[in-house]
This record gives structure tokens, C-alpha cells and sequence, in this order.
């Protein structure tokens, strides 16, 4: 029996995420003794990233190298892991919760006539049975959830568990799997990304703005902080509403969820919906002119202070940090 | 074109949650229920779409009797007739389905519901319904617009968006900004109360995990508030006490 773990890549590169899937698949075979990891990339990848998954805890890594596979075709990815998972005899897939995972994930299920639960923050608690605690209500509660099927999918929440570094490399090997036209149902006939920004889910650290900033023309305040903290930018939904800012920037419980080290909030009022999609953030801080703002009431640090004032003031500080 | 859309009964956004029975039980205690954030972005578009397509509209709901207003609320937004399961939703792969059930007999050429549900976020019925249906599906998707037999999607990606062709049947999860919510006019409200709403007992009682208890997370500590004045204290606190610099 052997756990097999499904990777994600984001142009060529293996996600931090998929990698801590990795490390989480490594230590419930540690836990449970049950053998061997072995990590799946679908797609174009380069051998030097698909050897990371060794590192981080993996003991041989498998890759299609199907070019049809390198765009996240859900069918074709489900198809392909399904046929991967039966020929090792897997007992258990791990992934990272993400909306490809999700989605894959769902298709697997049936499958392979597995038990799939989403958003697990713990390794599963045998004791009694096989119980694994998620994440519900948008990161307001957990539920215990016992699994009754003997196979098992196990969609990983993002900082869940701590990232391996120290595993051996792994070797890879090339492998392919039956492809049918019905798996390529959908055609992807064009892709739009943000070039060069860093990615708002992965990030480790993240600065925000809402309509405390007025309007777009004073994003570049928000963009010099990300810059000099290394971050992504995100920001409330109403700025995304009326078009300040793309719509996937937009955080919360409607749009990205994030889960970075560091959640700077500036200018936004700590909705309960904004909530919804930070409040798995390590540290929080929150810079907002009006004192009662519910943010404060969420964060780990605060400034009371107008953003125009605060923020270059800011910049500055973290820059003579260098 | 016969389009269906699933819709989940879930607390409003800003509900505080909490457990009874010794955490084994949501409390329904002061709790107001919606129809699905993502479900309405849902149902929003396939209003849209069957004004201009023509067609039918139904919406369906795996839930008890108590779900019904929700449904009706359904109804009022635009929809022509509901179905509603009497289950309680035990879990993913139960609810998937009895949706897969009700499309067998139906031949529903779109099936649109939220990417995921808000209280147990699981973002996984489409996709269930898809493999058991053996018809793609789609997720997340933020936009959809149907062309004679094909559907022209943008589906989110982390940091952007693919556009997405395929053909009719499918399955979309749907999120915003696919369209915007509608809301009841008095006449949608007035027409609801007289549109037909099916009661089908569930046919499957397969599940594949079930709940043993719930908990809440820690509560919060206090914001150390520092002086807008001394933005440099907040940098020596993020290094040295948070460790996040
Ligand atoms: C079903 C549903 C889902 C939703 N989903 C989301 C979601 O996913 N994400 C989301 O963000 N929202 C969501 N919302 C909306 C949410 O309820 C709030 O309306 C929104 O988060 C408010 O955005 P904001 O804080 O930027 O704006 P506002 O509420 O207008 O707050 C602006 C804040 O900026 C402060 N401010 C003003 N000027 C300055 C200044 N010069 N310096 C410093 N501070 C200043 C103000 O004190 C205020 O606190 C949702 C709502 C619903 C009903």
C-alpha cells in the first residue's frame, strides 16, 4: 500500500502547496507505516522541479510528460491519476486544496470509490477508526470527520502542515497512461495571467487595500509596500466590484482565500465575508483611520492612522530594514 | 434548452457559528438561511440565459422541508418549477447523487451550481455529478455563455483565467463575476407562491464520511495597537516578536 501524491505546477514550476502535500503525504506513511510516497506531475515539467517532491519527502516521483496534460484539463488529469493510482496500488491520494484539486479531486472520488475530505488542516487521528479534522464555514469552525471508505483522497489546506526540505532526491521516471478524446472535452483556447506578479494564493505575504484608498490612482502606495515586502496585492471585494482592481485580486469569502506568513489589511473594514477568506493568515495587520473597525478585532497588529499617512512611512521603515 | 440549477440552503455570510448537542449539532439558534453565494451567481445566469434562450429553468435542493422557503426564493428570482430531495444532506457524495438521480431522467442540457458550498466548502458535488453522469464539468467558472451547441467559459486559475471551450451537456461550478445577483420583484415573489415544487424521496443512501463532531478555533488575542507615529516599531515587532519578516 502506498500513498500517492497528485502535483499541481504553475508554468513548468511544482506549487509550494503541492510540495506541502508532499510533506503531509510523507508523514501519514510515517505515522500509519504505510510505504511509500509517491509523487504524480502531469504535463511539461522540468526534472529539476519534479525532483523537489523528493526533497520533500517523496520516494520516487512519476511524470507524464503528455503535453495535452500541461494545461489543467480536469477530466484528463482525474483519468490520468485514477489509471496512475490503481497500477502502484495506492490506498491513499493526497493533493493541495486549490480549484483544479478541488475539482480533480471530485471526479476522483467516483472513481476510484474513495472517501474525499477537503481543507484538512491535521494528519487523520486512528484511534478510533480514521478521522480527519477540516476546515468549514470558511475557516470558522472544523469538523471532526470520520472516513468510511477504504480508500482515501485527502485534499491538503495551505500551511496545514510544515514544508519538508531535508528528503532525499528522487528519481523520476517517465511513465504514460490511456487518454481517450472524451477526457479532452473541454479545449482551453486561451490563458490570461498576471505576468511577473507573485501569485495572491501562494503567497507567504500579502498587502491589501480597500476602499479606504479612494480609487485605483493610489494603488502605487499599495504596490511599493508589496514591493519592498516581497508580496502579492490583494484587495477588498467592492474595489474589484467596481473595477479598481482585477477581479482575482479580490479576497474573501467570494473570491481568493489566502493563508500567507503576513496579511497587511490597509484602508478595509474586516467585513465578516473579508474575514472569511484571511483568517487562516499567521499574523495579521490591520492599518485603518477609524479605531472601531472590526479588522482590528482580528488582527495581531494595528495602527490607527489615515494610509496615505501611514503607508510610505511604512515602505520606508521595512526598505531601511535591507 | 433545459437548464438545471442546484442550490444549497446555507447560513447568511455574516451568521456567527456555533454547535449545540455537545458539538455534534449546528445551532439553528437566531440563524438566518440563504440560498448559496456562489449558488446565486448560479441561478443569476441561468435566468440570463433562459431569457435569452428560452427554455426551462429548474432549481433543485437536497434538503428537509425547512429548505423550501429557500427554494421559493429560487422561484422568485426567476426560475420555472423546483424539485426539492427530502434529505437531510448527509454529505458530498450523497447529495451528487440524488442530483445525478434527477438528471438521468431529465436530460438537463447545462447543469450551473456554486463552485462550492459556504458551510462545508467542499467544492466537490460538480465534479461528482460530472464522473457519475460521465459529462464534463467545469470549476470555477466566471463566465459562460452558450453558442448554438457550444459553451464559451472563463475559468479561474490561481493568479488568472483560462478560457474554455466545450459542448453541450455539462456542469459548471459557478462564482462571480458570472453574473449579478438578482433580486425578487414583488411579482417574481407573488408568481413563486403558485409555481410547481416537487418533493422526491432520496435514492441512494450511499455516503462516503460523516461528521463525528465540530469545534471552534482559539480565540483570538488582543491587537497590540502602536502608534502611527512609529511605523519603525511595527518593523522591529514583525522581525523580532512575530518572526514573519
Ligand atoms: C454574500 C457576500 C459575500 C461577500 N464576499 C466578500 C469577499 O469575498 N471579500 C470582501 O472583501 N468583501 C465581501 N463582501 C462585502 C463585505 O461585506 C464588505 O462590504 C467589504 O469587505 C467592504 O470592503 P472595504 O472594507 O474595502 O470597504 P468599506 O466597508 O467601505 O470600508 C473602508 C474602510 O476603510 C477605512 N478608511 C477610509 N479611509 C481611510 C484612510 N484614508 N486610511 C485608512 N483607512 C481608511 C474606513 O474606516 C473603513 O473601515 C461580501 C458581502 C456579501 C453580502
Amino acid at each position: 500500500m502506498s500513498i500517492l501524491v497528485y502535483l499541481e505546477h504553475a508554468d513548468g514550476a511544482v506549487k509550494k502547496t503541492s510540495l506541502e502535500a508532499v510533506s503531509y503525504g510523507k508523514a501519514l506513511a510515517d505515522k500509519l507505516g504505510a510505504g511509500d510516497v509517491i509523487a504524480l506531475g502531469l504535463g511539461s515539467i522540468a526534472e529539476a522541479e519534479l525532483a523537489k517532491a523528493g526533497t520533500a519527502g517523496a520516494s520516487k516521483v512519476l511524470h507524464v510528460s503528455d503535453e495535452r496534460l500541461t494545461a489543467g484539463i480536469i477530466q484528463a488529469h482525474a483519468t490520468a491519476v485514477a489509471e496512475v493510482y490503481k497500477s502502484i496500488g495506492a490506498s491513499t491520494l493526497v493533493l493541495a486544496k486549490s480549484s483544479l484539486g478541488d475539482a480533480v479531486a471530485a471526479r476522483l472520488a467516483v472513481k476510484l470509490d474513495a472517501s474525499l475530505v477537503s481543507n484538512v488542516v491535521e494528519l487523520p487521528d486512528t484511534s478510533a477508526g480514521y478521522q480527519v479534522k477540516r476546515s468549514i464555514y470558511t475557516g470558522k469552525a472544523f469538523a471532526v470527520t470520520e472516513v468510511t471508505k477504504e480508500h482515501k483522497i485527502l485534499a491538503v489546506k495551505k500551511n496545514a502542515v510544515d514544508l519538508k526540505t531535508d528528503g532525499a532526491a528522487a528519481a523520476v521516471e517517465i511513465i504514460s497512461v490511456n487518454l481517450s478524446d472524451a477526457d479532452f472535452a473541454g479545449k482551453i483556447t486561451a490563458t490570461d495571467k498576471a505576468e511577473g506578479d507573485i501569485l495572491l494564493p501562494e503567497a507567504d505575504i500579502v498587502v491589501s487595500g480597500g476602499r479606504g484608498l479612494k480609487g485605483p490612482e493610489n494603488w502605487g502606495m499599495i504596490e511599493s509596500l508589496a514591493k519592498e515586502l516581497g508580496a502579492a496585492t490583494g484587495c477588498s471585494k467592492p474595489v474589484s466590484d467596481i473595477g479598481w482592481r482585477p477581479h482575482h485580486e479580490h479576497v474573501g469569502q467570494t473570491g481568493v482565500k489566502v493563508a500567507p506568513t503576513l496579511y497587511v489589511a490597509v484602508g478595509i473594514s474586516g467585513a465578516i465575508q473579508h474575514l472569511a477568506g484571511v483568517n487562516s493568515s499567521k499574523c495579521i495587520v490591520v492599518i485603518n483611520k477609524d479605531p472601531e473597525a472590526p479588522f482590528f478585532k482580528a488582527a495581531d497588529y494595528g495602527i490607527v492612522g489615515d494610509a496615505f499617512e501611514v503607508l510610505p512611512k511604512l515602505t520606508e521603515a521595512v526598505k531601511a530594514l535591507k | 434548452m433545459k437548464i438545471l440549477v442546484c442550490i444549497t440552503h446555507v447560513p447568511d455570510t455574516t451568521s456567527k457559528i456555533q454547535f449545540t448537542d455537545n458539538n455534534t449539532k449546528f445551532d439553528k439558534n437566531g440563524v438566518q438561511f440563504i440560498i448559496g453565494p456562489y449558488d446565486d451567481y448560479a441561478l443569476a445566469r441561468a435566468v440570463e440565459l433562459k431569457e435569452q434562450l428560452g427554455g426551462s429553468l429548474t432549481v433543485l435542493n437536497v434538503g428537509e422541508v425547512d429548505t423550501e422557503p429557500t427554494l421559493r426564493k429560487a422561484l422568485a428570482i426567476g426560475a420555472d418549477d423546483a424539485i426539492r430531495i427530502n434529505a437531510h444532506p448527509k454529505d458530498s457524495l450523497f447529495v451528487a447523487n440524488q442530483i445525478a438521480q434527477i438528471a438521468k431522467s431529465n436530460g438537463y442540457d447545462l447543469i450551473l451550481m456554486g463552485r462550492e458550498s459556504i458551510d462545508f466548502n467542499g467544492g466537490m458535488v460538480h465534479g461528482m455529478v460530472g464522473e457519475l453522469l460521465g459529462m464534463p464539468s467545469f470549476s470555477p467558472v466566471m463566465k459562460l455563455e452558450v453558442d448554438g451547441d457550444t459553451v464559451k467559459m472563463a475559468r479561474e486559475i490561481e493568479g488568472g483565467k483560462e478560457q474554455v471551450e466545450a459542448k453541450l451537456p455539462l456542469i459548471a461550478g459557478c462564482q462571480e463575476p458570472i453574473a449579478e445577483w438578482k433580486i425578487p420583484n414583488m411579482r417574481g415573489i407573488m408568481s413563486a407562491r403558485t409555481k410547481p415544487l416537487q418533493v422526491v424521496e432520496p435514492s441512494n443512501d450511499e455516503v462516503a464520511t460523516s461528521v463525528s463532531t465540530f469545534q471552534l478555533p482559539p480565540a483570538k488575542g488582543a491587537v497590540k495597537l502602536i502608534d502611527k507615529d512609529n511605523v519603525d516599531e511595527l518593523v522591529k515587532l514583525l522581525k523580532n516578536e512575530a518572526k514573519v519578516l
